[in-house]
């Protein structure tokens, strides 16, 4: 069951600072493994948080149930007002709209050109739209990632890094409200990872968009944390800016750091 | 002659692949209805198998005349050897060859691609993106299948029996005409009916299984393989399983 307290009262119509999205003692178990247990989150306009944790700690089950391609088994997630596990396909849709998601594989759609993958949400969420302004859409998201002339080139035919961007420019086509980042950096050489950070952090500037951003890269969580919350065992094990995290004396964070 | 464990697996699948028929037929009626994919999956599963389907059916009507044609000399009734590949052709070997190669193609490539769809996180992306992923994905590769196969199972008839025609007049001398006035002769609607009907079954089984070790394929390259694999060996063995049903049926309704 899910709780039924309300908490639509922190989540308000996103302006400056105001919550979008709040997580609240989510709970997430596959069979016997406890992956998610009483795990906790509020993310606010324009701020960066990352979620810290090793390999198989959860995170990418925790932005799933946000997405809602998991359920929990118990917990609430709400996002702008809107109770996420309880929506129907057509509000679930018309939410997915105002979040981004950055897959940790890419996820572009292999028999379709650059083009195509872009276009794609945009013609899939039934926004009414000229060609015009699609050609437009696509242009300019390809631009916030400087790869403009990949425009008809297949996925297969791009660099990981190149990969990575276009995915980006994808999720940032629908102009989202809150983006979620699963490990945006893994698997990248340093310079190419550092080249998604700069995004990142170009588009926080850009469209004030709220992130959340699952990572075990040390240097993208210094670089682009506002707020650090360490998942460990599933809990929010501590939760503090960066700068406080790296002089702790814990030695379970300062695994992380060392 | 089977442990208790490979029973339970084949009990435990065979439910599995009934729950996601039944998850289509419970969408495939609904909106939104994507016709532009269905139209899409048409043409590669349709016309891209063209080249294969006429090449291995016009081999087998050439084959198979040849390998009939002495036995009938031996009897004195080499003047029926049309009638006889003809109904041989047109009732079993083209719509289960055609179906065989189908599954070989067609099946192997549906598995494969949606397992590494699934295994890229692509149909985790679908979703988000306002996408019914069973729906684009499995709803119109299982139609374009299930319509598909009967219309390459006729042409496969009619290049085979063509085969079968330049079979006979390697060692003897029949015109076009007769050859086909001869095969025609013996060949009733109740001899094309029951193969065209069970060619949409031949179609769905192979887009079904497809599709379903294709979406449900394991995490990992590994898994893609097996999709693949698995999704040929099961879609062939259905269409024996439903090429024995259909026999009884016919047999029963008194078709043959």
């Amino acid at each position: 069951m899910y709780q039924t307290e309300n908490i639509s009262e922190q989540v308000q119509a996103p302006g400056n600072d105001e919550v979008v999205m709040v997580v609240r003692n989510l709970s997430k178990s596959f069979g016997s493994n406890q992956v998610l247990n009483d795990f906790s989150v509020t993310l606010r306009r324009g701020e960066n948080v990352v979620v810290l944790g090793k390999s198989g700690s959860g995170k990418s089950v925790l932005i799933k149930c946000i997405i809602g391609l998991l359920k929990p088994d118990s917990g609430c997630i709400e996002v702008f007002g809107q109770r996420i596990p309880d929506l129907n396909a057509e509000a679930l849709d018309a939410i997915r709209m105002k979040i981004g998601f950055l897959f940790q594989s890419n996820a572009l759609y292999d028999s379709m050109t650059v083009r195509e993958n872009l276009e794609f949400p945009l013609r899939r969420h039934s926004i009414l739209l000229t060609q015009e302004e699609v050609d437009q859409l696509v242009k300019d998201a390809l631009a916030d990632v400087k790869l403009e002339h990949t425009i008809d080139m297949m996925p297969a035919e791009l660099s990981g890094g190149m990969r990575k961007r276009i995915a980006l420019a994808r999720t940032l086509i629908l102009k989202p409200a809150i983006i979620l980042y699963d490990e945006p950096t893994t698997g990248l050489d340093p310079i190419t990872a550092r080249e998604i950070i700069d995004l990142i952090m170009e588009v926080q500037k850009k469209y004030h968009a709220a992130s959340l951003i699952i990572s075990h890269d040390m240097n993208c969580v210094r670089m682009v944390a506002d707020r650090v919350v360490m998942l460990i065992g599933g809990r929010n094990y501590k939760e503090a800016p960066y700068e406080e995290l790296i002089q702790s004396d814990d030695p379970g964070i300062k695994a992380f750091f060392e | 002659m089977f442990s208790s464990r490979y029973w339970k697996f084949f009990f435990e699948e065979t439910g599995n692949i009934a729950r996601f028929a039944g998850r289509l037929f419970s969408q495939w009626g609904k909106p939104r209805y994507e016709i532009a994919e269905f139209f899409r999956q048409c043409y590669i599963i349709g016309y891209k198998s063209l080249p294969l389907v006429t090449l291995t059916t016009f081999i087998m009507g050439l084959v198979l005349t040849m390998q009939i044609r002495p036995f009938l000399v031996d009897y004195g009734v080499e003047s029926q050897l049309p009638a006889m590949v003809g109904i041989a052709i047109v009732r079993e070997i083209g719509p289960v060859i055609t179906a065989l190669i189908f599954a070989g193609k067609i099946g192997s490539s549906i598995g494969a691609e949606l397992g590494s769809m699934k295994v890229t996180e692509q149909i985790d992306a679908m979703e988000v993106s306002g996408t019914n992923p069973f729906k684009y994905l499995v709803v119109t590769r299982v139609l374009a299948a299930t319509f598909m196969l009967p219309l390459l199972a006729i042409l496969g008839d009619v290049v085979a029996l063509y085969g079968a025609y330049l079979g006979v007049n390697m060692s003897g001398v029949t015109s076009f005409e007769l050859f086909w006035a001869k095969v025609f002769k013996y060949l009733s609607f109740s001899d094309v009916l029951p193969a065209f009907v069970k060619s949409f079954f031949f179609g769905f089984a192979v887009g079904i299984v497809g599709c379903y070790k294709g979406y449900y394929s394991k995490k990992g390259t590994e898994g893609v393989g097996q999709s693949a694999n698995s999704a040929v060996v099961l879609s062939s063995v259905l269409i024996f399983i439903i090429d024995l049903i259909a026999v009884q049926i016919t047999d029963v309704l008194n078709l043959n």
